[in-house]
Order: structure tokens, then sequence, then C-alpha cells
């Protein structure tokens, strides 16, 4: 089988989703990369270096500039007629441009998958990770969405594919990008973290949250992350949110305060290596998936941890 | 302007899915359905277009059996102005459902399609972007923020670096987020006003649209449960522990 994989990056580097996507599609067969942006050829010589990656696509186009999935879809679909598989990472991104991708070849997506059980055959959650399906698809062509953290990265050298430069059809300009009002932080990114420190609604407000979990976070070099309810709260803003509508993660260690554990949360971190939960409240559901839990007031356990450590 | 509003009856989002035994699937017996929590913020957005004299019209739409009835009804009492069921007793999946929506949006000609990113069952994230594609139409997908000015519609997104901004030329489509609105409730004298609204019911093949699962359901099973560890004393105790696995 001939796979095509969505390079993610932002016309500068390439982003660490697109590797465990890589691992994904060489599960399948052949893995070629599609680079669609602009000024991007620097993106497309790292891509050519990932291990096991046949060829490279590099359409470098102002269209293409800023993902818009009216200009990327229409490009994907007309280089699908020489690939069987379509795999992007399940990102924002991902899945803003693989739904187009799949109505424009009329086939059905197969969303997030978690495993590969055949050519054909893939597992993927379902009720916020409360269920696991299995599901085969009868259609000619696949499109997948790959959920990054159950497929291991794979490594950024060692391949020395051959870059192509590739035009397509683009849209009709009826969508444009304004602008975008993206997160500053000298922080790990949530989805590449070794550990994250995550905080819930017990932070009480946005100056608290920064001052208890932040200085815990730049000692242990963590990620930030935060419950819904903390988002919703308006402590962080939206990219903080770690669950089942926010960001799936896995790191090595995942530290949860004050967050009492809802399914929705549960869904986008039970998979960490090692969980650790501090909460008031030993009754709370997250003690359930904890490894290593302490039950006592966050207020002062945290300072004190961060103090310690 | 027309504003559709597809709602999917969904278990309700309170309720903990149970996996059948058998594995073919999770037991919807006797469960608490509701309406998709992400497509009630869409009924709500399109009020809210229409009370700011953006939209004239709320259109709710439903695909699925003669139950979800329940769901347009709630959709009317939000505030819908009027209702179509698209009644099947199968299980019809995203591109489908994308297929059918196109043969209403064809017949209705809304300047505005306003729908859940994704439904709290299969989880999919797909059907905004797939009906934008067969429309040939802009989408808007993850809305925090949807502002109708003219001709055009400009959505800010919620992408996982933040947020991200769009102009759209109508008719577009606009998938919603969690935090683009907080949904009202219906007051009784609104449910009461529903059940005299219009709602048509029509089937899958008058929009000439095949059902048919492209997606073969193998097994559904319950996920690897993880097992609560232990519980630490103090804080001591617990940077022992992080030296141990080596992040202290």
């Amino acid at each position: 089988m001939k796979t095509l994989v969505l390079v993610e990056h932002d016309n500068a580097s390439l982003k660490d989703a697109t590797l465990s996507t890589v691992t994904a599609a060489a599960r399948l067969g052949e893995v070629h990369l599609l680079v669609a942006g602009k000024g991007c050829a620097g993106v497309a010589d790292e891509a050519a270096k990932i291990a096991g990656v046949g060829k490279v696509h590099l359409a470098d186009d102002a269209a293409y500039e800023h993902q818009l999935p009216e200009n990327v879809a229409p490009l994907v679909a007309s280089l699908m007629a020489d690939h069987d598989a379509f795999l992007a990472p399940a990102t924002t991104n991902g899945k803003n441009i693989a739904p187009r991708v799949a109505a424009l070849l009329d086939v059905m997506q197969i969303s997030e998958i978690m495993g590969i059980d055949g050519e054909r055959t893939f597992t993927r959650p379902i009720y916020a990770g409360n269920a696991i399906a299995t599901v085969e698809s009868s259609d000619p062509k696949l499109v997948i969405t790959v959920r990054g953290t159950a497929f291991d990265k794979a490594a950024a050298s060692g391949g020395n594919a051959a870059v192509e430069a590739v035009s397509g059809p683009a849209g009709d300009g009826a969508s444009e990008f304004l602008g975008s009002e993206l997160a500053k932080s000298e922080r790990p990114e949530l989805t590449s973290a070794k550990v994250i420190v995550s905080g819930g609604r017990a932070l009480k407000d946005a100056e608290t949250f920064k001052e208890v979990i932040f200085p815990l976070a730049d000692k242990l070099n963590a990620g930030v992350g935060a419950s819904r309810a903390a988002v919703d709260a308006g402590y962080v803003p939206n990219d903080y949110q770690v669950g089942q509508t926010g960001k799936i993660v896995a790191p090595e260690v995942y530290i949860a305060i004050g967050i009492s554990g809802a399914i929705q949360h549960l869904a986008g971190m039970k998979d960490s290596k090692t969980i650790i939960a501090i909460n008031k409240d030993e009754d709370a559901p997250i003690f359930q998936v904890a490894d290593i839990g302490l039950v006592g007031d966050l207020f002062k356990i945290v300072p004190e941890l961060t103090a310690k450590l | 302007m027309k504003i559709l509003v597809p709602v999917k009856r969904v278990i309700d989002y309170n309720v903990k899915p149970r996996v059948k035994a058998d594995g073919t699937g999770v037991d919807l017996a006797n469960v608490k359905m509701s309406m998709n929590p992400f497509d009630e913020i869409a009924v709500e957005e399109a009020l809210r277009l229409r009370e700011k004299g953006a939209a004239t019209e709320v259109i709710a739409v439903s695909i699925g059996p003669a139950k979800a009835t329940e769901t347009l009804r709630t959709a009317l009492a939000m505030g819908a102005d009027r209702a179509i069921l698209v009644q099947t007793d199968e299980e019809v999946e995203p591109l489908a459902v994308a297929k059918i929506l196109k043969g209403i949006a064809d017949a209705e000609a809304p300047g505005l399609v306003i729908l859940g990113k994704q439904a709290i069952d299969d989880d999919s994230n797909q059907t905004g972007q797939m009906l934008a594609a067969l429309m040939d139409r802009p989408q808007g997908t993850f809305a925090n923020e949807v502002t109708v000015e003219g001709n055009h519609v400009t959505v800010k997104r919620e992408v996982d670096g933040g947020l991200e901004t769009v102009k759209l030329a109508l008719p577009a489509i606009v998938t919603t987020d969690l935090r683009l609105n907080q949904p009202r409730y219906a007051s009784l004298p609104n449910i009461m006003k529903a059940k005299s609204k219009p709602l048509d019911t029509k089937t899958p093949a008058d929009y000439g649209v095949d059902t048919a699962p492209r997606l073969k359901t193998v097994k559904v099973s319950e996920p690897p449960v993880r097992q609560a560890g232990i519980k630490v004393a103090d804080v001591d105790e617990l940077v022992a522990k992080m030296k141990a696995l080596g992040i202290a």
C-alpha cells in the first residue's frame, strides 16, 4: 500500500505530531509525505530525513501558507490518485483537513486511530474513550487521522528521501486567513512534554493558578495543562485544555493538581506512564487512575513540593 | 438569511456508557438520551444570530429514528422556527449524514450551516468538514466566536496553539467548540409552543442518499482499565517517589 502523510508544520519547522503518524503509515506500507505551505522548503528537507520515508512531495504556494482546508484538501485529493491511504495527525489541523479530503474522495474517514489490526482494520476510541471500536473499511481508499500518543515517534533522522515539487488545484478564495493569537511559551508543548503539571477548578482563579502551578512546572521543566473546568472558568486559555475535547497527552509523568477526574479529562491523559494526583477529596475519581496519590490541601502541598524538589 | 442547524440525538453526557457483553456496541436500552452538547451550542449560536438580525429563520434538522423528534422539539423549544426529521432506524455514518444535509441545503439554501464539531457518541469530528466539501463552500471549524457581516462570516477558531481567525464568504459551514456560548434553557411556555411548530418528516431516499455503511464495526470493547496505585502520606514521601522516577 502507498500512503501519503500530511506533514504538520508552521512553514519553519516540522511538528512532532508528524512522527507518530509516519510510524502508523509505515505499518500500512510505503510512506510518502506531503509538505504543503509557503516558503517551506526547509520543512521538506527536515521531512526527507525522517527514517522510513520514501518520498517527500513539496507544494510551495501562497494558497497553502495557512493550511486553509479549502485549498489543501483539493491538493491532497489530487495526489490520492497515486496513493492508497491518506493519514493526518489528529491535531486541530489534521481534523480540519482530513474529513474534507474524505468527502472529496467519497470515502468514510477513520478518526483518531489507536491501533492497526490489519490492512483495513483499525481500533479507535468512541464515547470519550469509554469504549474502543474495531472497524474495517470497505472503501477503495483510506482516509485516517492518527492519535499521536498511540504510536511511537519515527526517528527524525536517518532517512534520505527525494523531495519532489508538486502543484495542484486550490480553492476559489472563498476563505481568507485573518490572523492568529498563538500562545508564546518557554515551556515544553503539551503534546511532546515529558512531564505535565495540570491544574483544575480548585485553583480558584487565574492569579492563583499562576502562583501555584507555574513554579512547580518551571522546576520540573514541565508543560502546563488544565481541566476543562479551569479553562471554562478562565484561569488559562483554551490551548491548555487536556481532555477528550482538548488535547490528548501521554507524558512520562502527569501531575494532576486539584483535578477531580471527570471522564472527559481522564480520556485525555489516562495513557500517561505515571499519574500523580494531589486532591483534598480522597474519593475523587482521579485517585482511581493515579499511580501515586496525595490527599490534602494543594495550597500547602504544592508550594512545599516545589521547595523540596 | 436562513440558518440550518443539524442536531443529533445521543446518550446523555452525564451517563457512563456501558459496552454490551456480546461486544456489538454500547448498550442504549433504557438510557437517557439528549441533544449532543456541541449541537446545543450550535442551536444557541443560530438563535443569537437571528436575535441580532443577522438571520431570519433557524431550521433544525435531525437524521435518526422517530425518537429524534424529541431532540428536534428541544431545538424548537429553545427557539428554532421549524424542523425536519430525516427518519431512519439505520446507523448513518458522517459521510451519508453530510450527503443528506447537502440535499437539505440544496433545497433550503441557508446562508449558514452551524453544527457541533463532533458528536459525543462516535467522536468522529467529520460531518461539518464533509458537508463543506460536498457543498464546495468554506468551513470554520471549532468556533470560539462567530460574527456575520454582510456576505461574510468571521470565525475565531480554537486551534492547538491558541486561536486563529478566518473570514469566509457565505454560504459557509461553522462547527462549534465548547466556549462559543452557554446554551439557554427552554422555558415552559416555549416547550408548550414548540409542540405546534412545523416539523416535516423525510427519508434518506428523498435526498437520493444511500446510507449503507462503509465501515463495518467488527467489535466494541472496554478500554484497558488502569489500576489505582498507592497513596503517600506527605510531601517528603512524594518527593522520594518522584526522585525514584527520575523526575526530580
